[in-house]
């Protein structure tokens, strides 16, 4: 089973990773590279002189570019790792897999790992007033495992006590708060922050629904051939 | 005969079972190992070759 599951999660982490590295590079890195031109100081928000609305942040930097290919796509391999592993506690346990149902896991895997922390710790964008790194990463890794613990007890305990414990764990990270910053300082405009913000959750949401997809299919493929 | 045929394939189901929470507990670890590798871990040639990656993925990246 091990070798399934590893197998299955390479192959759909990679090729769902490369169409959303595409998706990122279209619609979300425009955005960060407009953001970076204010958190540079090339641009200075509210300066001396009006700054007009649209700049050009067009052009492919290969290193840059490629390199965000490769780490999307390993991202997304560790991601699959995770949704194939529990695909197969799921499939043990009588749940069917299949292409279509393999979409709602990728739906869930987006509310835990995407949208849950994004409630309190909001996508990015460059130039952001942040609390310490390491405390928003616990709070992170920490609100992601609860919002996945109750999206499994949603999914396979729908039972009163299942779906309040559930309620519970989802609400919980964020009644004790997120890491937040002493003061606020970023230099990027709001609108950009509010744009990116937007921009990465969309983005994240097909990028969740596509590989919860691609890890069922290749899950379902890779048991017709053992 | 017909209870220890039974019992076995109980003993077999148990066991098959088992094996399978086990590779899916590996690969799970595995899984968030590899997540902490490209978003999280602040080394910086880490830092800045994942950097688009971890904004754009929602990962506190700085």
């Amino acid at each position: 089973m091990f070798a399934r599951i590893v197998t299955s999660a390479l192959f759909a982490g990679a090729t769902a990773g490369l169409l959303i590295a595409l998706l990122q590079y279209a619609f979300v890195q425009p955005v960060l590279l407009h953001a970076e031109l204010y958190e540079t100081g090339t641009l200075v928000h509210f300066g001396a002189a009006p700054i007009a609305a649209i700049q050009d942040v067009s052009g492919f930097d290969p290193m840059r570019d490629l390199l965000s290919v490769l780490f999307t796509m390993l991202t997304y391999c560790g991601y699959a790792m995770i949704l194939v592993a529990l695909m197969g506690v799921a499939e043990e346990r009588g749940a069917d897999i299949t292409l279509r149902n393999g979409m709602i896991w990728g739906l869930m895997g987006f509310i835990a790992a995407h949208l849950a922390p994004a409630f309190s710790l909001p996508p990015e964008v460059p130039g952001v007033a942040a609390a310490d790194v390491l405390l928003r990463q616990y709070w992170w890794f920490a609100t992601v495992a609860t919002a996945a613990i109750a999206m499994w007890l949603i999914a396979f305990h729908f039972t009163m006590v299942g779906v309040g414990a559930a309620i519970v764990l989802l609400l919980l990270p964020h009644i004790i708060g997120a890491p937040q910053p002493a003061e606020f300082t970023g230099p990027v405009p709001t609108e950009i922050g509010a744009l990116f913000a937007s921009r990465a959750l969309s983005v994240g949401l097909a990028a969740w629904i596509i590989l919860g997809a691609f890890c069922a299919y290749f899950w379902t493929k890779e048991g017709e051939a053992a | 005969m017909k209870t220890t045929a039974a019992t076995m394939t109980v003993e077999d189901h148990t066991s098959a079972s088992r094996t399978g929470l086990a590779s899916a507990f590996f690969a799970l670890i595995l899984g968030v190992g590899i997540i902490a590798v490209t978003g999280h871990v602040q080394a910086a040639a880490l830092h800045d070759a994942a950097h688009d990656v971890r904004h754009a993925t929602g990962f506190p990246c700085h």
